[in-house]
């Protein structure tokens, strides 16, 4: 479903602040593949995710996405393969308009947006039905402008604008960090619905070990830019935190070091 | 001196009808400044520039000799062609958009000077004729109650075109440009081509603004547009402070606060002008209210919210309490 092969990024090449991000990152998901992604700050996590949506062009290597080779797509192009959830709640949603308008503009994502009407009535029935889906009561808030959303309320509709319409792959950056810890939890429940119940191939960072054990069939480290260690399966079952941070330093020869990620 | 009071009065009421044909003309104007301001969330100075350019064109085709409709559909595409340039210069060449738009203004001032000259058959000219008494104009200063109706029949048309755009498809791709560009682009939806095409409808919009100033004046003036974005701002704020509670979600209604915003800005500006303000000041003045509106949520986030307002609102209400509670004991 995804192809990365030998991606290299470096920032601010040739000036001070040159920082090589991505060292040669390979990495093949399958279809329905639940990937989470950890590793320190500056590991090269929310770059590959960025990679993937094309943000900002590769220095080399090809990503391939469902057979069909992305890495001349620009963002807006690749967004009909992908479903994006951010980090920061703001960034998922438009805060001046209404929850079923965002909706409307994420069911339109990879078709062209015609002068038709934005939204139509039986868009709003199968809208109020998904959001029952979240169990946080916005199917009766429906035209409620979104900044008006809690944060978590904010990234659990992202979550449905990113997988209203089936994509690839779902890439989800860091997207509990910014709640508080029952939040996160609830979010991260309704992610894991959404990815069975619409059989998506996600890949998720995170900074939290107990997650990132817990969620998913693979787990994927990376370190300096690259990927240092994938695991899979009846493996990655047993793993616990005191074995991950054992194979860090293994791997790397260095010893874990972000307190973040032991202490929550 | 009674009988000098009372007249004075008597021309200020008279001068009312023409402050709010004005106000509507300007008001139509705004609503181009609406859709880049408020909605794509960019200043967009070059509405300065376009503003003239809608007037010269109009003026200059109807003085060559061409229809009036034609003459006004083509200010309007010259205002199009305006969007579409700082349109490029900001998307395609990545730069800021407030500069975008100054360049913009200044490649019209330029043009502006070409298209009039053209209809007199000079190199340029800063101003052209365009009397209701020699060619058959819309609206007129001369003719108050017809422009005054066609006015609001024009401006009828505008806000109903403009709320089924923005409630289109694209109408919607573009309010969620505007709104948050990382997740217009995660959407699919290419915000450069956003921006541009909403660029090219506000300046289309100000120059069809322009070509009614012009009929409704008698002429194109090169200076016609200067601070307009300012004027365009400040319709904006008024309509938005005086007219806001009426409006809170629907896109028709918020329009139509912008244009009634226009009509309060031209009222006030000939009651000031009748108490005897130079009428030199008034740019000054303008500037400085839209200066202060712009300035009010800015000083309410900075200081009249946050931890350490609410706290000394709290010692407040904790002292009056006391006091209260010290003068019943007493």
């Amino acid at each position: 479903m995804l192809k990365l092969e030998n991606v290299r990024k470096t920032f601010n090449a040739g000036t001070i602040n040159e920082k090589k991000a991505l060292c040669g990152v390979n990495l093949h998901l399958n279809p329905g593949d639940f990937v989470t992604i950890i590793g320190g700050n500056g590991a090269g996590k929310s770059t590959t995710l960025n990679a993937v949506a094309g943000v900002w062009p590769i220095d080399a290597g090809d990503i391939v996405i469902d057979g069909e080779n992305v890495n001349k797509l620009c963002e807006y192009k690749r967004a009909k393969y992908l479903g994006r959830v951010f980090q920061d709640p703001m960034n998922g949603t438009a805060a001046t308009m209404e929850i079923q308008e965002n909706l409307a503009i994420a069911s339109r994502r990879g078709e062209r947006r015609t002068l038709k009407w934005g939204i139509s009535r039986r868009e709003k029935d199968e809208f109020r039905e998904l959001l029952k889906i979240l169990d946080l009561g916005l199917e009766d808030r429906m035209t409620a402008k979104v900044g008006l959303l809690s944060g978590g309320q904010r990234q659990a509709l992202t979550l449905l604008m990113a997988s209203i319409k089936k994509p690839k792959i779902l890439l989800l950056d860091e997207h509990t960090a910014a709640l508080d810890p029952k939040t996160a939890a609830k979010v991260l429940e309704i992610t894991e619905k959404l990815i069975r119940e619409n059989e998506l191939t996600a890949m998720m960072v995170t900074h939290n070990m107990k997650d990132a054990i817990a969620y998913g069939n693979r787990l994927i480290m990376m370190h300096e830019g690259r990927i240092i260690f994938d695991i899979a399966g009846e493996e990655k079952k047993h793993l616990t935190v005191e074995g991950l941070v054992k194979k860090f330093s293994q791997t790397s020869g260095e010893e874990f070091a972000s307190d973040r990620a032991l202490l929550s | 001196m009674g009988c000098s009071v009372m007249g004075t009065i008597m021309n200020y009421f008279a001068s009312l009808p023409g402050a709010v044909a004005q106000g509507m003309i300007w008001g139509i104007m705004a609503i181009g400044v609406y859709i880049t301001y408020k909605i794509l969330d960019i200043a967009d100075l070059s509405v300065d520039g376009s503003i003239c350019t809608g007037a010269a064109v109009c003026a200059a085709m109807m003085t060559m000799g061409y229809s009036l409709a034609v003459s006004m559909i083509v200010a309007f595409v010259s205002g199009l062609l305006a969007g579409l340039l700082t349109g490029l210069f900001h998307t395609f060449m990545g730069i800021p958009a407030i500069l975008a738009g100054i360049l913009t203004q200044l490649i019209l001032w330029s043009v502006n000077l070409k298209i009039m000259g053209l209809a007199l058959d000079k190199a340029s000219a800063a101003n052209l004729p365009l009397s209701s008494r020699n060619f058959d104009t819309l609206v007129s200063m001369l003719e108050m109650n017809r422009s005054l109706l066609v006015l609001a029949l024009f401006i009828l048309v505008i806000v109903g075109v403009l709320y089924w755009f923005f409630g289109t498809e694209y109408g919607s791709a573009l309010r969620a440009t505007g709104a948050n560009l990382t997740m217009s682009r995660a959407q699919g939806i290419n915000t450069g081509l956003a921006k541009i095409i909403g660029l090219m409808l506000s300046n289309g919009i100000v120059a069809l603004s322009g070509a009614l100033l012009a009929q409704y004046q008698g002429n194109a003036d090169i200076n016609m547009g200067k601070g307009a974005i300012v004027i365009g701002l400040a319709a904006v704020i008024i309509g938005e402070a005086l007219f806001g509670w009426f409006a809170k979600t629907n896109f028709a209604l918020k329009l139509t606060t912008v244009l009634l915003g226009g009509i309060v800005y031209f009222i006030v500006y000939s009651t000031v002008i009748y108490m005897g303000l130079e009428s030199n000041y008034l740019k000054l003045l303008s500037a400085v209210v839209v200066a202060i509106f712009l300035a009010i949520p800015y000083w309410k986030k900075q200081y009249f919210s946050g931890a350490a307002h609410a706290e000394k609102k709290a010692q407040k209400a904790a002292e009056k309490k006391a006091k209260k509670e010290e003068t019943e004991n007493a």
